[in-house]
């Protein structure tokens, strides 16, 4: 109950705040723009435009969803400590971890709402321009919205952690910024470095697989390029796809844990903290 | 008696900084407490740890049969609480702010409301609180605490920023239900206003509580003199009357007032021997030691005190 009423609160306030409106408009402009401009190299004969869709618009959510869940989460706990608010709301009877699942599932809902609807909107418009959508796309691409809904909760749960553990919001911001270029860019360029370097010889296949799954955007992204056989031809998956063990339960399993762990010790952090 | 609040032994430690040493108190059911000190005497540490927003580093504090410092917070819906400088998640209106408060005690939200008029907040309350003057702030704070009859009042200075006039209706409201049976604790720097109104005074200093008792109890403890003034007729400027003490510490006014600093059991003596006199003595006025007086007795007292 006092889960819910936080929750409510923060959805409210996120649309106060305009939050809602800023994701929601953010993510339908660039789906709508690389559904209509980013089927250009393909044309439009013969092609399951909805497929190409999938994969461009996976390739962004990775830069772009973990850095609005960052934004939203970083000072979800120290900025509401600076400003003074938490210390009124925890002279009322709630315990800290309902207040931090309370936030959790407020940002939730305004992150899952803006993706839902800003990607619908792409769905929407390829439908209303005459193009052919079988169920085989929309199941690619409604598991692309669910997984970049998850990809997202990961990262709410992520910054909560950074923002249970510091002491002021400019340090939550400017640790958020770093996971995020680590995690999001610099990881998958080391790893590959590293692939090249081995040329195979040390790092097997369980150690890759391993290494894919310590970072929530690679199974975020295998998930969506690999998953779905009429989206890998087109994201140059195919061959793996058939080869990785990689699976969409492990990949779906590793999110989770991801949103699940860092979640947990943020409860855990913020329970020992004292203002 | 019934205790509410029960303080035992408590202790706080600030990496080097000891903000309470060794406090101990219990506050029993319809007692209106002052809880007075300078800035960083320890009082809204005090407040902190009846919350359980902090744990002591030793002794144990029970509110309302709670631990608070075990996360227990049963008692907290019959628990009010004003913070110093309180703040507001500025977005939400002064209405959504105190809904979402009743919603979170389980008190009706209709109720509550009115609880924005009866601190003066009224047409402001559906504003935002980023317009809200700090004297706005501070009704709504009150506001919130005084939410769903509350059985412990923790109000950390909370007429600052208040005008004359809404705290007079402050101190009715908060006499009003210590007469009900709450317990109100409250700190404050204006000590003139407390006077009348708390029924008991902690004095802190440097985290030890120095002094703790009714004002009359205070005043007996700290044997500081009550001034007593004299208008007296026909007096030259620099002469003293001839009934003046010699053993009181006696000064002249401006003009024809007589002050004598007299000790407590001797007051009546000393105003018959004025009176006896003969008819000079036009007007008298008693002054007990103020509150500003006794605070500053207690800590002189403590700071010399090793």
């Amino acid at each position: 109950m006092n889960v819910l009423i936080i929750a409510a609160k923060e959805i409210h306030q996120a649309i106060r705040n305009r939050w809602v409106l800023a994701a929601t408009l953010l993510l339908a402009g660039l789906a709508l723009s690389l559904t209509f401009l980013g089927s250009a190299p393909t044309g439009n004969v013969g092609v399951r435009t909805l497929d190409v869709v999938v994969v461009s618009l996976s390739s962004l959510t990775i830069f772009l969803v973990p850095l609005i869940a960052l934004l939203i989460s970083h000072d979800a706990i120290v900025g509401e400590m600076e400003r003074g608010t938490m210390l009124l709301l925890l002279s009322y009877p709630v315990a800290r971890w309902q207040v931090l699942l309370g936030k959790f599932l407020g940002h939730l809902a305004v992150l899952a709402f803006a993706t839902c609807l800003g990607y619908g909107a792409a769905v929407g418009a390829l439908a209303a321009t005459g193009s052919q959508i079988d169920s085989d796309s929309f199941l690619a691409f409604a598991a692309m919205v669910g997984s970049s809904v998850l990809l997202g909760a990961a990262f709410v749960a992520i910054g909560y952690l950074v923002s249970a553990l510091v002491r002021d919001r400019g340090t939550a911001a400017g640790i958020c910024i770093g996971l995020w270029l680590l995690l999001v860019l610099i990881y998958d360029m080391a790893l590959l470095g590293v692939l090249a370097l081995d040329q195979g010889r040390s790092i097997s296949a369980s150690v890759l697989n391993a290494m894919l799954l310590s970072n929530p955007t690679d199974a975020y992204r295998l998930i969506n390029l690999t998953g779905f056989a009429n989206v890998s031809t087109f994201a140059g998956m195919a061959g793996l796809a058939q080869t990785t063990s990689l699976t969409i339960p492990v990949l779906l399993t590793a999110l989770l844990c991801w949103t699940l762990l860092p979640l947990g010790l943020a409860a855990l952090a913020f329970s020992r903290r004292e203002l | 008696m019934t205790s509410t609040v029960r303080v035992s032994d408590v202790a706080k430690v600030f990496g080097r900084v000891e903000a309470v040493r060794g406090a101990s108190f219990t506050l029993g059911q319809g007692e209106l407490v002052a809880l007075i000190g300078h800035n960083g005497a320890g009082k809204t540490t005090l407040m902190k740890l009846m919350l359980g927003l902090i744990r002591p580093t030793s002794g144990a504090i029970e509110v309302l049969g709670d631990n608070p410092a075990a996360g227990e917070f049963a008692g907290r819906r019959q628990l009010g609480y004003l913070p110093e400088n309180v703040s507001f998640d500025p977005a939400l209106t002064g209405r959504e702010t105190q809904a979402f408060y009743a919603r979170l005690k389980r008190e009706p939200v209709a109720k509550a409301l009115e609880l924005l008029d009866a601190v003066g907040l009224g047409a402001a309350s559906r504003r935002r609180v980023n317009t809200y003057s700090k004297g706005m702030r501070q009704r709504l704070g009150l506001a919130q605490a005084l939410l769903g009859e509350p059985r412990v009042l923790l109000l950390d200075e909370p007429t600052t920023g208040l005008d004359p006039e809404l705290r007079q209706t402050f101190y009715d409201i908060i006499e009003r239900l210590a007469a009900r049976g709450a317990t109100v604790l409250l700190s404050s720097h204006a000590l003139t206003e407390l006077e009348e109104r708390a029924g008991r005074v902690i004095i802190m200093n440097r985290g030890i509580k120095v002094a703790d008792g009714s004002i009359d109890e205070l005043r007996r403890l700290a044997r500081l003199p009550t001034r007593i003034r004299l208008k007296v007729a026909g007096l030259a400027s620099s002469e003293m009357p001839p009934w003046a003490p010699n053993d009181a510490a006696c000064r002249r006014l401006n003009g024809h007032i007589v002050e004598i600093d007299a000790a407590p059991e001797r007051k009546i003596e000393l105003l018959h021997r004025a009176t006896a006199a003969g008819n000079s003595v036009e007007d008298v006025d008693v002054v007990p030691p103020t509150l500003d007086e006794l605070y500053a007795h207690f800590l002189r007292q403590s700071e010399q005190a090793p």
